[in-house]
């Protein structure tokens, strides 16, 4: 094993509660705190632990999006990656597009293992991972809360609903990643002083040879229904009372 | 005419709720006939339980002793092969179609809607985005297929009583063997499922501890109800993942929901909105998860817990 692919997303960052514009065209994002989609840090964080274990692997991060994500590949940097790719675009591009375009990425980097977030925070969309794997010809094995490598296959434990799935998968491999699989590292200064010296390289669809299509468009955005207020019972009699009446107990 | 194909849901021997619900979503489509697709090593029992859904036209069976479990790597070229004759092709919203799916989207070159909440028009569809705090009407170009992830808490089961028919398809595709089932370790409990559990109780992070919850597994027996958790209990490691609800865990839509000690992240509030009634019980009487109940409750959940036990019994 040489070398390791994390792909990341910068999004809105987990605290921020997003609201939708008044005139529905979108979400309002001026001046919002982005950083690294969270299941993306977990991706990166199980890269950074397959390095020390095993030794001698590249870890590469690479992205998708607007020139000030390289703040987000600093971040990657930071923690431990040793090179970053920036693919700049100033448009939003559909999980289709970004497996596209990371397909283009692994054909240049050969990396034996590609590792992203299940899934990003701000789409919700749940597809990149699948859709890169499918274009690249190779196994993909989603939702991972442990990863064990053997030489060449990796044997991965899956979340899904029923309990846990655990399937095995010749390298190379696509490995989307879930919430328990690992705690990311914290990045500490001298990091980030060091990250600074890291080699990142901004590069383009049109380079990488990907077009960009627009399958979807979004017609409007709206802020979801509210709930009706409810009422407060002063005791667990009450409760009992008002469930039963509701025909729920 | 609109053609849609969706891929059921099963273990081999029943068919997931879940598939219902998908013929549910796809009958809102104009001018729609519903082809109801399963793959499995013997898919005999299961091809008869869709069939018998109210709205499904034909079953066709994908009978495949590499089909036993359900690998997206194996699935995806076979349904690529299916899809030909079929306007869209619908999963659900499950582990298994979520990760499925996209893979069959891929294949084809087109795109997948994710979580299909509504249909607005045979191309045009709502859905929800950043976990839920936002609502995205999409239209998608009419003149490739469309695959979709249908959120199966915003839909209904479609009825039984139908009498579609059954039909046997052997394909010519070659599949991969880059991919292996090695095994699966299920919750193994006797509670109703989770993600289609009429009942539901949860428990936030202010239960304390693993054994502290086994008070709602208790309270749970009692109701016949499922138990869940939210993300915070999950990662503390009082109750496992499967267990998880919310923006990266399960959405669910029960009849009602009782959240013990949750305060009510918006990642969990995305996960209960569409239950029919929710109850919170919380110490803290401004945790969030007041904004969204219908009845709420300020007191310990440990006084509230065995008292209601009681009261219920």
């Amino acid at each position: 094993m040489q070398k390791l692919m994390v792909c990341i997303k910068r999004v809105v960052d987990y605290n921020v509660r997003v609201r939708v514009k008044p005139d529905g065209t979108g979400v309002m994002l001026d001046g919002v705190k982005m950083s690294v989609n969270p299941f993306d840090e977990i991706a990166l964080e199980e890269a950074l632990r397959i390095k020390e274990r095993v030794g001698n692997i590249e870890v590469v991060a690479v992205s998708i999006g607007v020139a000030d994500t390289q703040q987000q590949l600093r971040t990657a940097l930071a923690m431990g990656a040793d090179r970053a790719i920036l693919v700049q675009t100033d448009t939003a591009v559909e999980p289709l597009t970004a497996a596209q375009t990371f397909l283009a990425l692994a054909k240049k980097e050969n990396p034996d293992l590609i590792f992203l977030g299940k899934q990003a925070i701000d789409d919700d969309a749940n597809q990149t991972g699948q859709m890169l794997a499918a274009l690249w010809e190779r196994p993909q094995a989603t939702y991972a809360s442990k990863v064990e490598i053997n030489g060449d296959k990796v044997t991965v434990t899956r979340e899904v609903d029923a309990g846990l799935e655990t399937i095995e998968v010749d390298l190379p491999a696509v490995i989307s990643v879930d919430l328990r699989l690992n705690e990311p590292r914290y990045v500490k200064l001298p990091d980030i002083m060091k990250a600074k010296k890291k080699p990142l390289d901004v590069t383009s669809m049109d380079a990488l040879g990907v077009s960009v299509t627009q399958f979807l468009k979004t017609v409007k955005t709206e802020p979801p229904a509210q709930r009706q207020k409810g009422v407060f019972v002063k005791d667990v009699a009450e409760l009992v009372d008002v469930l039963k009446k509701k025909g729920l107990i | 005419m609109n053609k849609v194909l969706i891929i059921g849901e099963h273990d081999g021997k029943t068919l997931n709720p879940a598939t219902a619900k998908c013929v549910t979503c796809a009958a809102s489509i104009p001018d729609s006939e519903i082809t109801v697709a399963v793959l499995g090593s013997d898919t005999a029992a299961v091809a008869t339980q869709a069939a018998a859904i109210s709205g499904v036209k034909t079953v066709l069976r994908v009978d495949r002793a590499e089909n036993q479990h359900p690998l997206a790597a194996i699935f995806a070229p076979q349904i690529v092969a299916l899809a030909a004759d079929y306007t869209h092709v619908f999963g659900p919203s499950t582990s298994f179609g979520k990760d499925l799916m996209p893979r069959v989207a891929a294949l084809l070159g087109v795109a997948q809607v994710s979580d299909l909440m509504a249909v607005v028009g045979a191309f045009q569809f709502r859905r929800p985005i950043y976990a839920g705090n936002a609502i995205v009407t999409v239209a998608a170009d009419a003149s490739r297929k469309l695959v979709a992830t249908v959120r199966v808490a915003s839909y209904e089961a479609a009825a039984t009583g139908g009498s579609g028919s059954v039909e046997s398809k052997t394909l010519n595709v070659t599949l991969p063997s880059h991919t292996r089932y090695v095994g699966a370790k299920s919750g193994s409990t006797d509670r109703p499922d989770l993600q289609t559990a009429a009942k539901v109780v949860s428990g936030g992070r202010a239960l304390g501890s693993a054994d502290n919850f086994k008070i709602l597994y208790s309270l749970a027996d009692k109701m016949g109800a499922a138990v869940g958790a939210s993300r915070a209990a999950v990662d503390a490691g009082y109750a496992p993942n499967e267990m998880q609800v919310g923006q990266t865990g399960k959405i669910i839509s029960p009849e009602i929901y009782i959240a013990f000690g949750i305060s009510g992240a918006i990642q969990h509030l995305t996960g209960i909105k569409d239950a029919r009634t929710i109850v919170a019980i919380n110490k803290d009487a401004e945790a969030p998860i007041f904004e969204v109940a219908d009845v709420g409750l300020v007191a310990d959940l440990f006084q509230v817990v065995p008292e209601l036990e009681k009261l219920i019994g």
